[in-house]
């Protein structure tokens, strides 16, 4: 159940990439598909009553949560920001050429 | 596991909010909401380090995102196609809800995780590295290539960035530059 | 928030970042050093770093920022990082394979400990924090140029 929770954020955020028609919007959408699936991994790592994966000085502790998917996602929270800047460079360089966000638009207009 | 509902339908409810609404500065703060609510149920998830990471992450994401949206004239913009595309969209994103679902009764259960790799990284993490934070052993001793991957990755889009921002003299007099190819 | 690429914000603004901003910094520097004992690590403790200085940039305009970090530095800082990093994988090799540990591991929960994982950590901080602050100037700048122009 939680699992399909995740897809339903993950299809809103695939809905806006193809039906929005401004720039700013498909980017948005990109970045609310990319927070769905760093989710789903953490979520396939959890256990239930588990500790995070620390160890402490004086306990020994037998239930952890599964540290591998963590050190995944946190690679990936990283190459999405990058990802994000890079595109967010690309829609204002676009801006300044065209003057508009639309996507419609910059097919017809020869600068 | 109640908070854990409540905030993804909160999030989902964000989600819904930074898709509809019109005035493009909204939508991205609906978005930043959705962020936070994201690192909030990491720390739900008992994963500290990946709390931290995505709040600063997000928080700077949506300084980029004001940058470029601010003083730009479209703020309120005609944003969908028409009435047709927006039924064939909801038709397909139907379609891969109806598809996905029998794939996730494949999966282990909520909260019985397999973990057939990560018992071995359990046991002798301590021992063969030293470190007492077991996800920083396995992204810097145990996996450290996709730590390198990633600074790769880092690099080149700011190299790629700073390739499609540069502007080559920003004060001359009369000139204006028109493209760089 | 007109003029902030110039001037910067308000007085009480203006206050605030001066109380608080060596204190972000540290508290990067704080997470970055202690990334193997409690979460955090390199990734984090360099965004942080980098919003510290972006935070200067925002409240008192962009020359007071750039004259503390101009970007010939930051692009210095982002390549000594990567080529620390890579180093310390090379420097591997003597031992046997890439990347391997080869400091001596110490003994646990304390801050010398962990053999490379903490140098690791300070070089993946240099990469992380002074490339995104570059990513950011970038953007300022284009907008004075962008204003300037139509």
């Amino acid at each position: 159940m939680v699992y399909f929770l995740c897809l339903v954020l993950f299809s809103i955020g695939l809905y806006c990439i193809l039906v929005k028609r401004s720039l700013i919007k498909i980017i948005i959408g990109l970045i609310i598909v990319e927070y769905a699936i760093n989710l789903v991994f953490i979520l396939f790592g959890y256990r239930f009553a588990g500790r995070a994966p620390i160890l402490a000085q004086d306990q020994t502790i037998k239930n952890m949560v599964d540290p591998l998917p963590q050190a995944l996602v946190l690679t990936a929270i990283v190459i999405g920001l990058a990802t994000t800047a890079l595109i967010v460079a690309i829609a204002v360089r676009i801006y300044d050429r065209y003057k508009t966000f639309d996507i419609t638009k910059i097919r017809r207009l020869r600068g | 596991m109640f908070e854990l509902y409540a905030l993804l339908l909160f999030m989902i409810a964000a989600a819904i909010i930074a898709v509809q609404i019109k005035d493009l500065l909204s939508s991205v703060i609906a978005v930043g909401a959705v962020g936070l609510g994201l690192s909030v149920v990491f720390l739900i998830l008992k994963a500290p380090d990946l709390a931290i990471t995505q709040l600063v992450v997000e928080l700077l994401c949506v300084i980029i995102l004001i940058r470029a949206v601010v003083k730009r004239e479209t703020t309120t913009t005609e944003d969908t196609y028409g009435f047709l595309t927006v039924i064939a969209g909801l038709i397909f994103v139907g379609v891969f809800l109806f598809f996905v679902h029998p794939a996730l009764k494949e999966l282990p259960n909520f909260g019985e995780p397999l973990m057939r790799v990560a018992k071995n990284f359990i046991e002798v993490g301590q021992a063969k590295t030293g470190a007492s934070n077991l996800v920083a052993s396995v992204i810097l001793d145990f996996r450290a290539y996709d730590t390198l991957g990633e600074a790769t990755v880092l690099f080149t889009a700011v190299i790629g960035v700073l390739v499609v921002l540069r502007r080559t003299g920003r004060k001359r007099k009369d000139e204006v530059i028109k493209d760089d190819e | 928030m007109t003029n902030n690429n110039t001037k910067g914000m308000t007085l009480i603004v203006k206050t605030i970042t001066r109380l608080t901003v060596g204190l972000i910094l540290l508290y990067g520097i704080y997470i970055v050093l202690h990334g193997h004992l409690t979460p955090g690590g390199g990734f984090a403790g360099g965004v942080i770093i980098a919003l510290s200085f972006i935070h200067l940039m925002l409240a008192f305009g962009k020359d007071v920022a750039l004259k503390k970090v101009s970007e010939p530095i930051a692009s210095l800082f982002e390549s000594i990082g990567a080529v620390l990093f890579l180093s310390i994988a090379l420097i591997g090799f003597v031992g046997g394979y890439f990347f391997l540990n080869f400091i001596d591991k110490g003994t646990a929960f304390k801050l010398f400990s962990a053999g490379t994982i903490p140098l690791c950590n300070i070089a993946i901080s240099f990469k992380v924090g002074a490339g995104l602050f570059a990513i950011f100037v970038a953007l300022v700048l284009l907008k004075i140029g962008s204003k300037g122009e139509e």
